[in-house]
């Protein structure tokens, strides 16, 4: 009996535990290599991909600014110190370019690292390298961040050439626009674990992206909506981008914008772990 | 084990056991690698033999056992071990917007390698490869065979000591697999290490010191191949297919054999008194006859059976 006893302490001692999709983040440099080979073969195709990166927001700012704001004219957005009248043009701009950096990262993050992941089995040939999961989902979350504030800085040149806003503040808004860049690239990574293929991704687009859109002060002001509504509305990742960043195209400071950045760093730090914990889930087989 | 002269073994699993749900798709397997040696793993479809590599690779963690490799203890030293190893996995994962230059670059990358050393690495490895005048295609423009030897050519970036390959050959035409084979016995000859899991019986046979069969997850028989082939098997095969054939296994021509096996419409006679059989065979010209040694094909059929499984 004791030999059984001992035989199992020591099978015990030797059996691993699968450990914990939730466990702490292991992230090390190893990620830099990963984000290295998706900017090598994105500068392959940079400037086809940037014609189409930027023509549509492009296309939406103009019809939309110059159509509809020769219709509505000036705008009343609350700034801090009081209500400011500014041009639809400029309040359209502000907003869609944070539209635009959402876009821009849950597209990559979504349909490209799916590619990657799934379709070319790329993620499966970097882990047989000393490199884990955990540096592959960091590379994939700032490469998709910093494919969104490559797109940004495009459009941000167009803005400042169609002479929309010359605020010395939109030096400011460019490190946030990056900030918005992660922040939907860890929501979208979420999802990118979820995916069984990319139909799965329409669903994020038009169930999520969409309504957030119409929710965020991108296209009208929130004070538009009815209060239920508002309340949701207020919480929404993107309306809190918004809020930081076109007072910054009016050359004013945003208000509460330590609430703000609070929120989206909060969207940031439980969506990268909760994609964490998925990823890991989909890979411990 | 001070008492022998063997190396201390590179690689060394224990009491390995797996189980999806209900299903134990690992149970209980302990196996070594010696430096210098090519460790064969063989068994039909779905005996383990993927799952045994992902857990040599930290992939996948076993419910229970042990691994240690050059020193060091998987999980925990996973990416140290890694750093060590090449690894050439069933389905290639070459990155398709890259040449094949650019593969083996981005590759050493991940191990943390410097590009200058890369660089300097590269034009050997693609004529390893056989792929010099490749460098600059991608993989799509590439054969399976040259996409093979790419994902070989890219798993010796890091110049580990071992390596770990997993069915390198499937799906490759007879004059891909002669080159793999003679580029796989070249590296075996730099006192690389290999495990190889394979289909092809005469791969191996040819390639490894020694083997593990694996079916249903467990180890069901161990050692060089010409051994294992003494010891499970009769000498002499005969196979004897054609009209009536079948209805030989009836006639007392069976007792002429140790064992008689019947597949489709061939009768498989295994004896260690080959002579005696032909001669009495010539008495049915018409069934055609052929005799031949018993080879590791025959053991691992009689091993595993003839049976297609499930999975297959």
């Amino acid at each position: 009996m004791k030999t059984v006893a001992a035989y199992a302490t020591s099978t015990g001692a030797t059996g691993q535990k699968p450990m914990s999709i939730w466990r702490a983040p292991q992230l090390s440099l190893r990620f830099w290599p990963v984000f290295l080979r998706n900017l090598l073969v994105w500068r392959k195709l940079a400037i086809p991909s940037l014609v189409g990166n930027i023509a549509e927001p492009l296309m939406w700012l103009v019809a939309f600014g110059y159509g509809m704001g020769a219709l509505v004219g000036q705008i009343t957005v609350p700034g801090a110190a009081g209500p400011v009248q500014v041009p639809y043009i400029l309040f359209l701009a502000s907003g869609s370019i944070c539209m635009s950096a959402m876009q821009a990262a849950s597209f990559e993050a979504l349909y490209s690292a799916f590619s990657r992941m799934q379709v070319q089995k790329t993620w499966d040939g970097i882990m047989n390298a000393p490199v884990g999961l955990d540096d592959i989902v960091l590379a994939e979350m700032l490469w998709a961040a910093f494919k969104s504030l490559f797109t940004v800085t495009a459009i941000l040149g167009v803005m400042l050439a169609l002479n929309i806003s010359h605020s010395p503040k939109l030096l400011l808004a460019w490190p946030i626009l990056l900030g918005v860049g992660i922040t939907f690239s860890c929501i979208a990574l979420i999802f990118n674990a979820l995916a069984t293929g990319y139909d799965f991704f329409t669903y994020y687009f038009t169930l999520f992206l969409t309504p957030m859109m119409f929710l965020s002060g991108v296209f009208f002001p929130l004070e538009q909506l009815p209060t239920a509504v508002r309340v949701v509305a207020d919480w929404l990742p993107l309306s809190n981008a918004v809020a930081l960043v076109r007072p910054l195209f009016m050359d004013q400071w945003p208000t509460d914008a330590a609430r703000h950045g609070l929120v989206l760093v909060a969207y940031t730090v439980v969506a990268f772990w909760l994609a964490l914990a998925l990823t890991r889930k989909r890979f411990r087989k | 084990m001070a008492s022998t002269h063997l190396p201390a073994p590179l690689f060394q699993a224990r009491h390995l056991s797996k189980r999806y749900g209900d299903a134990e798709v690992v149970q209980d397997l302990s196996f070594d690698i010696a430096p210098g040696e090519c460790l064969g793993v063989i068994g039909p479809n779905g005996a383990g033999k993927t799952t045994t590599i992902r857990m040599c690779l930290g992939l996948t963690t076993p419910d229970s056992g042990s691994i240690h490799a050059l020193g060091l203890q998987m999980p925990q030293d996973a990416l140290a071990i890694k750093a060590q190893l090449g690894v050439v996995s069933q389905m290639d994962t070459l990155d398709p917007d890259f040449s094949c230059a650019e593969n083996l670059l981005v590759y050493g990358r991940y191990f943390g390698m410097q590009a200058a050393l890369i660089k300097e690495r590269i034009p050997s490895l693609l004529e390893f490869a056989s792929l010099s005048s490749k460098a600059h295609a991608k993989p799509g423009e590439l054969s399976g065979g040259m996409k093979r030897r790419l994902s070989l050519a890219r798993a010796l970036v890091n110049n580990p000591k071992l390596l770990l390959l997993d069915e390198p050959t499937t799906g490759l035409d007879p004059q891909a697999r002669h080159l793999m084979w003679e580029r796989l016995q070249l590296l075996l000859g730099q006192g690389k290490s290999i495990l190889l899991t394979t289909h092809f019986m005469d791969e191996a046979e040819r390639l490894c010191s020694r083997l593990l069969v694996l079916d249903h997850g467990r180890k069901i028989a161990e050692g060089a191949p010409r051994d294992l082939i003494a010891q499970h098997l009769e000498p002499d095969v005969v196979e004897v297919y054609g009209v009536g054939a079948l209805a030989l296994t009836e006639s007392p021509l069976r007792t002429l054999a140790s064992r008689v096996e019947v597949s489709g419409e061939t009768v498989f006679f295994y004896t260690g008194n080959a002579s005696a059989l032909a001669q009495a065979l010539a008495a049915y010209p018409q069934l055609r006859t052929l005799h031949r040694p018993a080879n590791l094909e025959d053991l691992f059929l009689k091993l595993t059976g003839r049976q297609i499984r499930e999975e297959a």
